[in-house]
């Protein structure tokens, strides 16, 4: 019954799509033969392509929403907890941290330069990713400018080393300031939106200032941008390109862990909960007693911190910027590290910026199809995975006394 | 009596609705004042206004100030600045935080009475950490209060619906109010979870010295806790008095007892 349900389901849906691609796939027109062509095999190649995805989707679907119930009645649901149980496991974790930090710290002798190169900019993302979330997945402020921080970053380094001679460390807490400052500055005029309006108004922040580094041909150098900026050296001694890689690599490692320990601190802490609070429920949480705009400018700006800092390393990888690298498509592919990872989950947003920004460096031969793949999978992440790949628990307090109780998940 | 909320006057119009017309209204230490009418009477939209969320069109709203007896205009007060004052309140639709733990939730209460900032939640200096510390004992002392101990850990949304709302007097008590405002606490609970929080509001009051402003629907619960009520019927005050008095007035009759009284 069910079964020659859904059978009937996934062959209205195949129906739907032959009709709607017939006009482009089956008809062709032969200008210089004067004839029409009728392509029928490829009607019957999506009739049957659509009627099998469909009846998969729907499967999975109905596996999901059985799921779903078998949670609400108190039951477990095996699939989602399995990557939180392997994180509450001390036997597992520990060993995989070992390791994992065993491979960290021996990449760049292990792999080439080229390799190296690219896991800098996958953990300039995870930095990235990791200031995001504290304004998108912890206080629930979708912004859509984010890029514009880490462009003052990278403009912070190439210009104050261009006028002013500063190196990359002078300049690295500096660019870390300015992209707080900027928060503030973003912060303060979008104070009363949300949702919709504050993603609007972000993403045009976010344009404003990449327009004006296109422009501003006097202060930015248009947009050309700037070369030549020196990679940093160690104390005071220039470093060969390829020692310079190695180094800004573990310059890259160093700044991660501490954006990692600095937002784990911050998640758990009274400022944390309160924009979590703030992303569940604004009004509640003002009657609780948290001043919303402070809360907000805080986010803000620590969000924006960390853009600032991977915006200078970004300048000293390169030794070049220009506008081109701060389009709102940087801003989409961090949002989609954040969401797909796990929204307000630390390992979440790690994982998800590695697998985002190392598949398509492996798998080149798909990178023409990068925004179709994103699309795809974050499409079936919202549908299936809500949580993203990792999503984010709370933490568990323990009484003296207490009855065992649920675990916040 | 020795007020702790004196509202005078109180006016509020949404666009040419007039949701308030000129309400008085005074609530004593340790006094259970109960706010009835009928929906759309303007109830909530009074909590609101004195709650800070809305800015009153007109009139003065006054609390008492912490450990003196003297009374202090709060109007145009931010919402956290009037909690940080000593007024808390819960929702008539709950807003509870649903992806916090329980604790998570009573935690937020105590947040304005924590001073914490950035650098100490990333140093986590001794006095951080202290702080912290007593502020989840201080939340599981009140959860245990409000017979919520069972729940720690879950999330607020998977709690049955009467916890959930016992959760948001909890979290409301968190802030260590001197004034609770209780927005339909019983909508929706069975007679046994109302005789519960009957019970609890009860010891609210006694144990904690807390006054309590409510509104609410269910007239047993009102009759049966109330010091005093008051009547509001479109934005504006048809009557005040004793549960006794309330009873027989005839106004409050027609406009709001009399189809609940005959049945
Ligand atoms: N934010 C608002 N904007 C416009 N009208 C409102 C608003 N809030 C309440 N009202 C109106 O004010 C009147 C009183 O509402 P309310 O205070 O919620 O009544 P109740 O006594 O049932 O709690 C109603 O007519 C309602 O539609
Ligand atoms: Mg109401």
């Amino acid at each position: 019954m069910f079964a020659f349900d859904r059978i009937k389901k996934a062959l209205l849906v195949s129906a739907w799509f032959m009709f709607l691609t017939f006009p482009i796939l089956v008809i062709r027109i032969n200008p210089v033969e004067r004839i029409v062509e009728w392509r029928w095999i490829n009607m019957l190649l999506i009739g049957v392509g659509s009627f099998f995805l469909s009846f998969v989707w729907h499967y999975f679907i109905r596996r999901k929403e059985m799921g779903a119930r078998r949670a609400e009645t108190g039951e477990e649901s095996e699939a989602a907890p399995l990557a939180q149980r392997i994180l509450k496991n001390k036997k597992i974790y520990r060993p995989a941290l070992v390791v994992a930090g065993i491979f960290a710290l021996c990449f760049p002798f292990i792999f080439s330069l080229y390799q190296t190169n690219i896991m800098i900019s996958a953990l300039i993302y995870v930095m990235l990713g990791l200031g995001l979330n504290i304004v998108v997945g912890l206080a629930g402020l979708l912004d859509l400018g984010y890029v514009a921080f880490y462009a003052v970053g990278a403009y912070a380094y190439a210009l104050l080393n261009y006028h002013f001679g500063l190196t990359f460390w002078m300049v690295l807490p500096i660019g870390a300031g300015l992209g707080a400052l900027f928060g503030i500055l973003l912060g303060f005029p979008v104070l009363r939106l949300r949702g919709d309006y504050l993603a609007i108004v972000t993403l045009g922040f976010g344009e404003i200032i990449r327009i004006i580094l296109e422009n501003w041909n006097e202060f930015s150098f248009g947009p050309s941008g700037i070369s030549n900026i020196p990679r940093p050296s160690l104390f005071g001694i220039d470093l060969s390109v390829h020692d310079a890689t190695i180094y800004i690599y573990y310059v890259m490692i160093g700044l991660c862990l501490l954006t990692i320990f600095v937002v784990n601190r911050l998640q758990d802490s009274r400022i944390g909960r309160a924009w979590i609070a703030l992303r569940e429920d604004e009004i509640a949480c003002q009657a609780m007693g948290i001043d919303k705009a402070r809360t907000k400018l805080t986010a803000f700006a620590l969000g924006a911190t960390w853009a600032g800092m991977s915006g200078v390393v970004f300048a000293a990888k390169t030794t070049f910027v220009n506008p081109a690298s701060f389009t709102i498509w940087e801003s989409i592919i961090i949002l989609c590290i954040v969401v797909l990872g796990g929204m307000g989950s630390i390992i979440g947003v790690i994982a998800g910026a590695l697998v985002l920004i190392l598949m398509p460096e492996y798998l080149r031969a798909f990178s023409e199809y990068r925004m179709l793949a994103f699309g795809v999978v974050l499409v079936v992440m919202m549908v299936f995975r809500p949580g993203g790949l990792i999503p984010n628990v709370r933490r568990i307090y323990t009484f003296k006394g207490a009855t065992e109780s649920g675990k916040g998940g | 009596m020795e007020s702790v909320l004196k509202v005078q006057n109180l006016g509020m119009n949404f666009g040419g609705l007039r949701a308030l017309d000129s309400v008085d209204l005074a609530v004593g230490r340790n006094e259970i004042v109960a706010l009835i009418g009928p929906n759309g009477a303007g109830k909530t939209t009074f909590f609101n206004c004195v709650t800070g969320i809305y800015p009153p069109t007109e009139g003065d709203i006054l609390i008492a100030v912490r450990g003196k007896g003297d009374l202090k205009r709060i109007n145009g007060l931010k919402p956290n600045r009037v909690t940080e004052k000593g007024l808390a309140r819960t929702f008539q639709n709950i807003r509870l935080f649903p992806h916090m733990t329980v604790l998570e939730n009573v935690m937020i209460g105590r947040h304005c009475r924590m001073a914490a900032g950035i650098l100490g939640a990333v140093l986590r200096g001794g006095s951080t950490v202290r702080e912290e510390q007593s502020a989840v004992q201080e939340s599981y002392a009140i959860l245990e209060k409000m017979g919520l101990a069972p729940f720690v850990n879950d999330f607020a949304k998977n709690l049955p619906y009467g916890a959930q709302r016992r959760l948001e007097i909890a979290r409301a008590m968190a802030t260590e109010p001197f004034l609770l405002l209780l927005d339909e606490p019983a909508a929706g609970m069975n007679p046994y979870e109302t005789k519960e929080l009957d019970d609890l509001i009860q010891r609210v009051r006694h144990e904690e010295g807390i006054a309590i402003l409510l509104i609410e629907h269910d007239m047993k619960l009102v009759m049966s806790l109330s010091d005093r009520i008051c009547v509001v019927d479109y934005g504006r005050k048809i009557a005040q008095g004793t549960p006794d008095e309330i009873r027989n007035n005839p106004a409050v009759i027609k406009a709001y007892l009399g189809e609940e009284m005959d049945a």
